[in-house]
């Protein structure tokens, strides 16, 4: 078992009963560990409970140890994971730069600070300038790039994507993958990405797990 | 966790003085009162109700004009649907009726009654061009004995609300594809409907019409302003006994309060039935396979219905304004001579009191509910349980239970504990009346809330009170002060809460505006009855327009 990145230890989640997947896996810094399966097999669930939002209806077992620490009691205020939906997901009541300045770690205190970090975060996916911007005024590909900055400026600990890609066009999507991809190796974060597009999984380079097939 | 505590809190305050009410009410029913005097239990409250003369032909009164008001809102409302849902008539309507729904109960009853009096609006503007009449027709439209402008008056306020709650469980009931698919099948479109929407949309409403009919059979301000009077309804009666100066009288009215629990759970079992007759005929109808496509005159009607319904709410409510500004204003006009602002000018200084006890109970009464509704849902989110079914039951119980029968024993314990007359004390009678419809209102944006801005939130390290209150709150900010509103106005229009509670000493504009109904002084009601819808008015207004100004820049937040 190494001491860095991710790893999934006997990770079982199920649903009335049933099993919906059995897991231990593990993802080393940088590397991007793609999960296959039909919808309703229970993909999502397991980005959940590595998040520490899995909903009370299912039944979960097993660790998550992240760099060596075991995540698994965390509140998921605590465990730090990247998440990144199929939406944007974008607070609507907050501004663009609003937004990247939220997810700016609380040991930076200074507004003006935090304000700087959040505006470098936005120039880092080529959205320099954008901060007064309505989320809602973006677009797709410009959104999908905000929620990507607001994630990476947070300082996780590991990236959660849960279909990421599937609502951009084929142009964007692939653009998408690379930036994803490219900046979480960049920073060393161990990556999980639930999809069911096998070019998805193509990009990420990584080891597959096939589940509910 | 603060979540913890709001179910437990919102069951206290729902269903402590329903309890605590109804057994304050059935030991004095029975005699048993030993601050009065009533040291043991006996059937002589009983026996004294039922020596009062015309008691059957008030009984028959309650059960019946509650059984007609909510049959008619229920008809009318379906019909409506049935006809027009999905056109831009019906998004017309929509929009017209919805402001109706926080008009109070005695607001629109004044209206309703400046409208068709002999003296009223409508004969004004037909004399004497089309009657003839110089002086108004010696007629009984008012305080009919049949009680008929009763239930109009009723259902004409209950229709927007019947529809607006449909409305919600519409969107649920995939209405659209249902009544394409009974077109497919050579149905006509208001029988498709009743066969393949309807069902569903009815049982979820089913509880609200409930409350409707509960409320039409044990009504006091309204069956005041345009009931029958030798005998009135049950509920006036019991009130009148409860203000009796012979504290003695007392008794009786526990033992009539009694009876009204009994008459508004007869009138539900009437419903029942005609809920079963009303399946059995879409039943039979559906089983003969016929298609019944030439509906026209059906569909007119619901329209027709729909919008005259509305029309008189709003003619009413603006007979009311103009009676308030009237000057010397002769029978046969249909405007007054001069516009004066002399009533306004004489009330104010009186009216200053009432008003200021109506905001604060209002705005306490909201405030709390807003607080103890978002406490339970948040803390349905975190335990992934809604109450359920029985929950359910627990928030429409205030609204099912006849107000009548728990507040007097409420009033009784209020006064033992030396708190009746109290701010405090009126807050959480209105509390228990407020609380429901707040809840209800706030409930349904709160779960299609997306839950994963949580996540993300959470993800990006945010303590659960920060995503709480710098993402969640302000994302339902507009729901959240519509709730406020609308419980703003549900407290603003409470009377018999009110009237028994404050014990007199307290006075609101809606005790104030009842009290004067048998005077007779149209103009001073009217100031009264505009000061009464005003108020929650005001309340929508700042709830629309507070989000919009907070979130202008943001079109996503934006309507």
């Amino acid at each position: 078992m190494s001491e860095t990145g991710l790893f999934l230890d006997r990770v079982s989640i199920a649903l009335n009963g049933r099993t919906l997947l059995s897991i231990t896996h593990a993802v080393a810094p940088g590397e991007v560990l793609t999960v296959m399966g039909p919808s309703g097999s229970g993909k999502s669930s397991l980005l959940a409970y590595i998040g520490g939002f899995l909903d009370r209806a299912f039944s979960a077992s097993g660790a998550v140890l992240a760099d060596g620490v075991d995540v698994t009691r965390l509140p998921a205020e605590e465990r730090h994971a990247g998440l990144l939906f199929q939406d944007a997901l974008l607070f609507p009541h907050m501004t663009v730069a609003g937004n990247v300045a939220f997810a700016v770690p609380s040991l930076v205190k200074k507004r003006a600070e935090r304000r700087i970090q959040a505006e470098a975060a936005l120039a880092g996916v080529d959205l320099a300038g954008f901060g007064d911007r309505d989320p809602d005024t973006l677009s797709g590909g410009q959104k999908a790039r905000v929620a990507l900055a607001r994630t990476l400026v947070s300082s996780p600990r590991m990236l959660l994507l849960d279909e990421p890609f599937s609502r951009l066009d084929a142009e964007l999507r692939r653009q998408m993958r690379e930036l994803v991809f490219e900046r979480a190796k960049a920073s060393g974060l161990p990556v999980i990405l639930v999809t069911h597009d096998e070019a998805d999984a193509e990009a990420a380079g990584g080891p597959i797990v096939r589940i509910g097939v | 966790m603060l979540t913890r505590l709001g179910p437990p809190v919102a069951i206290l305050l729902l269903a402590g003085p329903i309890l605590a009410g109804l057994a304050g009410t059935i030991l004095p029913a029975f005699g048993y009162l030993p601050v009065l005097g009533g040291g043991e239990l006996s059937p002589q409250p009983f026996r004294e109700l039922a020596a009062e003369p015309g008691l059957l032909t008030s009984v028959m009164l309650s059960i019946g004009v509650g059984l007609a008001a909510t049959l008619v809102s229920v008809i009318v409302v379906a019909l409506f649907l049935a006809g027009w849902t999905g056109t831009r008539a019906f998004m017309r309507i929509q929009h017209l009726v919805s402001p109706l729904l926080s008009v109070p109960h005695a607001a629109a009853a004044f209206g309703f009654a400046f409208l068709i009096a002999p003296s009223g609006m409508v004969v004004r503007l037909m004399s004497p061009g089309l009657t003839g009449w110089t002086a108004p027709p010696d007629a009984l439209i008012v305080h009919d004995p049949a009680g008929l402008t009763m239930t109009v008056g009723l259902a004409v306020k209950e229709i927007p609300f019947v529809l607006l709650v449909s409305l919600a469980a519409l969107q649920q009931a995939n209405s659209r594809e249902r009544c394409i698919l009974a077109a497919s099948l050579g149905y006509g479109r208001v029988i498709g409907f009743l066969h393949t929407v309807w069902p569903s949309v009815y049982r979820q409403i089913r509880l609200a019409v409930f409350a409707v009919l509960a409320f039409s059979t044990s009504v006091v301000d309204v069956a005041m302003i345009l009931g029958p009077t030798s005998p009135a309804p049950l509920a006036v009666r019991v009130v009148g006994w409860m203000g009796d100066p012979d504290l003695s009288m007392r008794f009786k009215a526990s033992a009539g309060a009694l009876l009204q629990l009994v008459v508004t759970a007869l009138a539900l079992i009437a419903w029942l039935g005609f809920e079963r007759a009303g399946a059995l005929v879409l039943d039979l109808l559906r089983d003969s396979g016929r298609r019944l496509r030439r509906d026209a005159v059906a569909r007119t009607t619901g329209l027709a219905v729909m919008s005259v319904s509305s029309a008189v709410v709003f003619a009413g409510l603006a007979t009311l304004v103009l009676w308030s500004i009237a000057g010397l204003w002769q029978f046969p006009s249909a405007l007054p001579r001069e516009i004066s602002l002399r009533t306004w000018q004489n009330a104010l200084p009186r009216i200053g009191g009432p008003l200021g006890t109506t905001f604060v109970v209002a705005a306490l009464s909201a405030a709390i509910a807003v607080l103890v509704a978002v406490l339970c849902l948040a803390r349905e989110g975190e335990t992934g349980r809604t109450g359920g079914r029985g929950a359910l039951a627990l928030i429409y119980l205030p609204l099912i239970v006849p107000q009548a029968a728990f507040l007097f024993g409420l009033q009784f314990l209020f006064l033992l504990a030396g708190l009746n007359a109290s701010l405090p004390a009126l807050v959480l009678a209105h509390l228990v009346f407020v609380l429901p419809y707040v809840f209800l209102s706030l409930s349904d944006p709160w779960r299609v809330y997306d839950r994963r801005y949580d996540a993300i939130a959470a993800g990006l390290g945010a303590s659960r009170l920060r995503t709480m209150t710098a993402v969640r709150l302000p994302i339902l900010l507009r729901p959240i002060l519509v709730a406020a509103a609308i419980g703003f106005a549900v407290s603003v229009g409470q009377y018999l809460p009110t009237l028994l509670i404050a014990g007199g000493r307290l006075p609101t504009v809606t005790t104030e505006a009842v009290a004067l109904a048998s005077g007779g002084n149209r103009r001073v009601i009217g100031v009264y009855a505009v000061l009464q819808m005003a108020l929650p008015a005001i309340g929508f207004v700042i709830a629309t327009l507070a989000p919009a100004l907070l979130w202008r820049r943001f079109r996503a937040l934006r309507v």
